[in-house]
């Protein structure tokens, strides 16, 4: 299936030089569809114009993947994944970590910048995440693009639970023991999973080397097609925007390019750097004056070398799971002749899978938040108060008051999402209008 | 494919039949190549194998005091229990979930399952697996009256600081708690006053 013969690239603004740079180009356009590529997703994807603040954290989302690959990249070249003990008695995995901080050159800000790296990439997704949910950019003809962010979402789950478990502190081993035991809450088959899963009869070496594997190349290849396939879906429907407007409806009749549209090349990835900047600026003041962030990036248990005899006096999750983790703790009841273990490993699990089914729960007539009554306006922040306070109980030690609002929360959690196709077209809408409002 | 073929009209019956054998193949193939590879994750010849048993001395242990063993890589507790720790127990009836240790009798020697879930020649002393059957967490403690009033209240015990279950001073998990089971004895046997065997429970020399 050839393509007619395509015309040949014109080079322009380097003065001598144009001449041979368009020349390389055709020689390599006739064989590689680079135009094709370029204009389709940079200079000639139109995006509306009216992008605000929520935007930016598509593209930050992609810097920190990067800055995660390329610093991972690094570590792994000093990492022993090892929890066998050296001569001095540590866990080597956990004595590489430490010979990274102290010994070799940079290494501490190589990790430091991988560790706050983590924690950036869910403030980051969170935000994108929440940017969609109050546009409706999950809705007809944008779900795969959702379902594509979804599978990201848990992809990343992953690869932060297996890379917390490398550096083999305290932190790091009971975490992983207590999600792996997880699955030995599955009936029947779950004891001998969870077996599997680990390779030993308790989280030993053989779960250390795994989860390495998994961590450094297993989940990462999974989530660069993830990523690929979430921008090719972008692409395809167009993006959304803080109106919910679809700007291709209304397209100039002479050029076919939408009213409300403006290339992405320059103007989206100029007005990128903005937010690239910033972002760095904060990144860069955690790195070097607080990568510990009090203890929510790095917790301090984590500074003790694994100690399978001893789990630490309060162990919790890093902040980002911090919510879920609340909810597994809020089930207590045993229902139906099910533990309650059970019920907190499904609730716990339902709560992750139930944005797939987001863009099927949403019946409004309009996609924005900007045109939906004030109603709606207080049944999301209930939302939002609710997963931040499953945060933060998360955080705590267990007691009876802070299982009682958690439960509360995990009701208001779930029955956001539940209710969903009938409050969603509770009120009085607003009128949208036909073009994007700047 | 030219086009002549493409319409050439009604499917070909004998080749979608060997399309579908093909692919059906090519998957019990797949699924053959996968079986290997799935089986790596299962525990080594080597982890299968560093399960024996462990010899524990409790010479030093005093009324009241607890010590940690390692056995499998689990911690295993040796609680040497009062008089009052051992009327605690009793007292707990009522509030623990499976005073018997019926429900998961594999995880309960024959032996031990009884009140204070030890063996009758020394029913002070507690063996157990320090691992919550909630999540696999090891539980702090022992703790006496009044000294854990967050979650145990006025009740002696062991408290799990992962999701705040609960045992009373034989293992037994206190009701309405996340953790499902009493913790986990595992067979052990008295080799003298002052050494126990963690691991096995009958004399091997047959």
């Amino acid at each position: 299936m050839a393509a007619g013969p395509k015309a040949p690239v014109a080079f322009e603004g380097l003065g001598k030089l144009d001449k041979p740079m368009s020349a390389a180009l055709t020689w390599v356009d006739t064989r590689f569809p680079l135009m094709a590529n370029w204009k389709a997703h940079l200079s000639e994807y139109y995006a509306p114009k009216n992008f605000n603040f929520w935007y930016f954290f598509g593209s930050l989302a992609m810097l920190v993947l990067v800055i995660q690959i390329v610093t991972g990249i690094f570590l792994v070249m000093h990492y022993k994944p090892d929890a066998n003990l050296n001569s001095a008695g540590i866990p080597i995995a956990f004595a590489s970590v430490e010979y990274i901080m102290r010994e070799v050159p940079w290494g501490w800000l190589v990790r430091y910048m991988h560790s706050t790296g983590a924690s950036a990439f869910f403030v980051i997704i969170y935000l994108h995440m929440f940017r969609g949910l109050i546009y409706g950019s999950y809705r007809k003809p944008r779900e795969l693009i959702w379902v594509f962010g979804v599978m990201i979402f848990l992809c990343l789950m992953a690869e932060a639970f297996f890379g917390y478990l490398l550096p083999w502190g305290q932190m790091s081993f009971w975490g992983a023991q207590v999600i792996v035991n997880l699955f030995a809450a599955i009936p029947i088959i779950g004891p001998d999973l969870a077996i599997w899963i680990r390779g030993d009869y308790v989280v030993g070496d053989a779960t250390l080397n795994r989860f390495f594997a998994f961590h450094v190349i297993a989940i990462p290849l999974v989530l660069l097609g993830l990523v690929a396939a979430h921008i090719l879906a972008l692409h395809e429907v167009g993006s959304n925007n803080p109106d919910g407007v679809e700007i291709n409806d209304r397209k100039d009749p002479k050029t076919g390019i939408p009213l409300d549209g403006i290339p992405f090349h320059p103007y989206y990835t100029v007005h990128d750097m903005v937010g690239v900047s910033v972002f760095l600026i904060i990144f860069s003041a955690i790195v070097f004056f607080a990568p510990e962030m009090g203890g929510y990036f790095l917790e301090y248990n984590n500074f003790i070398p694994a100690d399978p005899l001893k789990t630490p006096a309060h162990i919790a999750p890093v902040w980002y799971f911090t919510p879920y983790y609340s909810i597994l703790r809020a089930m207590v009841w045993n229902w139906f002749w099910i533990d309650a273990k059970v019920w907190g490993v499904v609730a716990m699990g339902a709560s992750n899978m139930i944005f797939f089914a987001l863009p099927w729960l949403d019946r409004s007539p309009v996609k924005s938040i900007r045109y939906r009554p004030s109603l709606h306006h207080w049944i999301y922040a209930a939302f939002v108060v609710c997963f931040f306070i499953l945060g933060y109980l998360g955080t705590l030690p267990p007691s009876f008051w802070g299982e009682k609002i958690s439960q509360v929360c995990t009701v208001i959690y779930f029955g956001f999402f539940v209710g969903m196709p009938w409050w969603s077209r509770w009120g009085q809408f607003k009128a949208v209008p036909d073009r994007v409002t700047m | 494919m030219s086009e002549d073929q493409a319409s050439a009209g009604p499917t070909d019956g004998g080749r979608r039949a060997a399309i579908v054998l093909t692919s059906g193949v090519g998957v019990v193939g797949a699924a053959c190549g996968a079986f290997p590879l799935v089986n790596t994750f299962a525990p080594s010849e080597r982890a299968k194998a560093a399960g024996a048993p462990v010899e524990a001395d409790i010479s030093q242990l005093k009324d009241g005091e607890m010590t940690v063993f390692e056995w499998r890589g689990k911690p295993v507790w040796v609680l040497k229990r009062t008089k009052d720790q051992l009327a605690s127990i009793t007292k707990a009836n009522d509030k623990v979930a499976d005073p018997q240790s019926t429900r998961k009798p594999d995880e309960t020697p024959e032996y031990c399952r009884n009140e204070a879930r030890s063996r009758k020649e020394r029913p002070e002393i507690l063996v157990a697996v320090g691992i919550c059957s909630h999540l696999g967490c090891s539980p702090s403690g022992p703790f006496a009256q009044n000294q854990n009033t967050a979650v145990l209240a006025g009740d002696q015990g062991f408290v799990c600081p992962c999701h705040g279950s609960a045992f009373d001073l034989a293992g037994r998990v206190y009701k309405n708690k996340p953790a499902p089971d009493n913790l986990e004895i595992p067979p052990y046997m008295f080799l003298s006053e002052s050494k126990i065997l963690i691991g096995e429970d009958k004399k091997k020399d047959a």
